[in-house]
């Protein structure tokens, strides 16, 4: 986007053809978003103490099942079909990886104790 | 409802929580709280979902997520903290499953996603979307079930090389590619089921040539590729929720490869040729063995050097958890630091069967994690060390990895145990480690023996003191 007064050219080149050249795909935004939160990720991740290692692969392993967001998007329609019953097997599936792997990475830095 | 705006904002807040999750993890006090900030973040997008418009499924969705959270949540108190890496990488097989379910699913209703126009027909942007979430998603199912059955023991952890593998495998990435692109020019179902069995195919043929040894590496790798196949998912919907939390897992889960692969001195690329650890390698260094003189010594003698040593070291490996001896060892350390030694753990990242998994079963044992220090903390304190104690590990400790440059593991970062003034190695025989190889450490002159079972040897030790 352009302050007002020195993108007339733009907006004039926008209005000569249509608002939609004027807006980013949504793609483009979507990857915008991916390749922040990789750089956040990257460092982020590299913060995590070896130590807890393990917990950081079970934890993400539940998070990896946000999925779910796709699943219940999937089984949402009331009307049983294939999409819908393949869509309600992986909601099952995913909420046995984000209960299981939340519990067990809880189970897991519950056992961390200091000296004393 | 929510509106659209107010959507997004609440899976923004959502996104948020999760990075407060990984962010926690950077140390044990603030990981708790963190984990909870995650399970907040999954909760918060949960709900969102639920009330977006379109879901009306209600009763089956509520179900299907209680079933899931009784079978996940009876796993997760139950599962021994040995059993980890196949835990996760079954947890990792079932996010690939859903992510290939999801995809089909699309693919069958496309409009129900909003990704086609009134027709039916997919938007091409969407085709690609779903064509990447698909094909990583069907690999990260199948070769982690491979993975699974490796670790679990269900499967042969020796490499399976074939003549022609490399070849067979170039060939069906590309049929899969071809394939996925005729998807996305002219939406063929035909196309899809082939680019999709196809994938599924690769999965397994992918992970089957690599062996046990680097199964941490894999595990971490498929780790990322979960996250890829979620974030792949999150183009297709078009959602930042999914893009965020699956560009975390993956970024993570690369880190973490390139972590392992650092610490056993591989390329990442040497690990996926795979054939690693296999007989050829272990057939030539056996020839030596038996041969060379070894100090052997009682439990006794072992005790009387730990109770009369100023600072011990000990060096867990798998063979300790594989004995379960984690217990006795606690105890262990306990009477000695009761008479004044200064006792401290030393982990190579590679101990264990995953990143980390050595940390978590000596945690499990009580042992406080104050005293359990990284390779790279403790190696300058080996040569102020009166004692080494090596407790079923073996290549992390091997000096060849220093001085001896025809050695596969030439360049590999070790624990320099051979600097402390005595080394105490506790292990069943001579055999060879993973590597195959013959370990120098052994016929040192410092160094004594004790051939035992890792378990006996501590518990004689522990009554030789008291």
């Amino acid at each position: 986007m352009c302050s007002y007064g020195n993108c007339d050219l733009a907006a004039h080149a926008a209005s000569t053809t249509e608002i939609a050249n004027n807006t980013a795909d949504p793609i483009v935004m979507s990857f915008t978003v991916f390749i922040l939160a990789i750089f956040v990720g990257y460092h982020v991740v590299w913060n995590v103490t070896p130590a807890l290692h393990t917990p950081l692969m079970s934890v993400t392993n539940s998070l990896s099942s946000i999925v779910i967001v796709g699943a219940i998007i999937a089984s949402g329609p009331v009307e049983m079909n294939l999409a819908t019953v393949l869509g309600l097997v992986a909601v099952g599936l995913a909420s046995v990886n984000i209960f299981g792997g939340f519990m067990v990475t809880q189970r897991m830095l519950a056992m961390f104790k200091k000296r004393g | 409802m929510l509106s659209a705006n107010m959507t997004e904002l609440a899976y923004l807040v959502a996104s948020i929580l999760v990075i407060l999750a990984l962010k926690g993890l950077s140390s044990p006090e603030t990981s708790r709280r963190g984990n909870m900030f995650g399970m907040l973040g999954m909760g918060i997008a949960v709900f969102v979902t639920l009330q977006l418009d379109g879901i009306e499924n209600y009763t089956w969705i509520a179900v299907a997520i209680g079933v899931g959270a009784i079978i996940g949540g009876t796993a997760a108190k139950r599962v021994p903290m040995t059993s980890m890496p196949e835990t996760v990488a079954f947890m990792h097989a079932l996010v690939g499953l859903a992510a290939v379910l999801i995809a089909v699913s699309a693919f069958l209703n496309p409009v129900a996603y909003g990704i086609a126009d009134t027709h039916g027909v997919m938007h091409t942007a969407s085709r690609i979307e779903l064509f990447l979430g698909t094909f990583i998603g069907a690999i990260t199912f199948t070769a982690s079930l491979i993975a699974f059955g490796k670790l679990k023991g269900f499967v042969s952890g020796n490499p399976v090389t074939f003549s022609g593998q490399h070849l067979l495998n170039l060939i069906l990435g590309i049929v899969m590619f071809g394939a996925g692109i005729v998807f996305c020019m002219n939406e063929s179902s035909t196309a899809f089921l082939m680019m999709l069995s196809v994938a599924l195919v690769l999965g397994v043929l992918l992970i089957i040539p690599i062996g046990g040894a680097d199964m941490p590496v894999i595990v971490s790798m498929l780790n990322s590729y979960s996250g890829w196949a979620a974030a792949g998912i999150g183009f297709t919907l078009g959602n930042n929720m999914l893009i965020v939390a699956g560009a975390l897992v993956g970024s993570s889960g690369a880190i973490l490869s390139y972590i392992m692969c650092k610490a056993m001195n591989r390329s990442l690329f040497n690990v996926l040729l795979g054939g690693f650890g296999s007989d050829a390698s272990a057939s030539t260094s056996s020839a030596a063995v038996g041969e060379r003189p070894v100090k052997s010594g009682s439990a006794e003698d072992a005790a009387f050097l730990l109770t009369n040593a100023r600072s011990v070291v000990i060096i867990p490996g798998y063979g300790l958890a594989v004995a379960r001896a984690q217990h006795v060892l606690k105890e262990l350390v306990e009477v000695l630091q009761a008479k004044g030694v200064k006792v401290r753990f030393a982990i190579h990242p590679v101990a264990g069967r995953m990143p980390g998994h050595m940390n978590v079963l000596l945690a499990e044992a009580d042992v406080p994690y104050d005293i359990v220090e990284e390779m790279d903390e403790i190696n300058p304190e080996f040569s102020d060390t009166d004692v080494a104690l090596v407790i079923g590990a073996n290549d992390v400790v091997n000096p060849a990895a220093k001085t001896d440059s025809s050695s596969p593991i030439y360049g590999m970062p070790i624990l320099e145990v051979t600097k402390a003034e005595h080394v105490l190695v506790i292990k069943r025989s001579l055999s060879v480690g993973y590597a195959g190889l013959d370990n120098d450490l052994f016929y040192m002159d410092k160094t004594m023996m004790i051939f035992d079972d890792a378990k006996k040897a501590c518990e004689a030790m522990l009554h030789a003191i008291e």
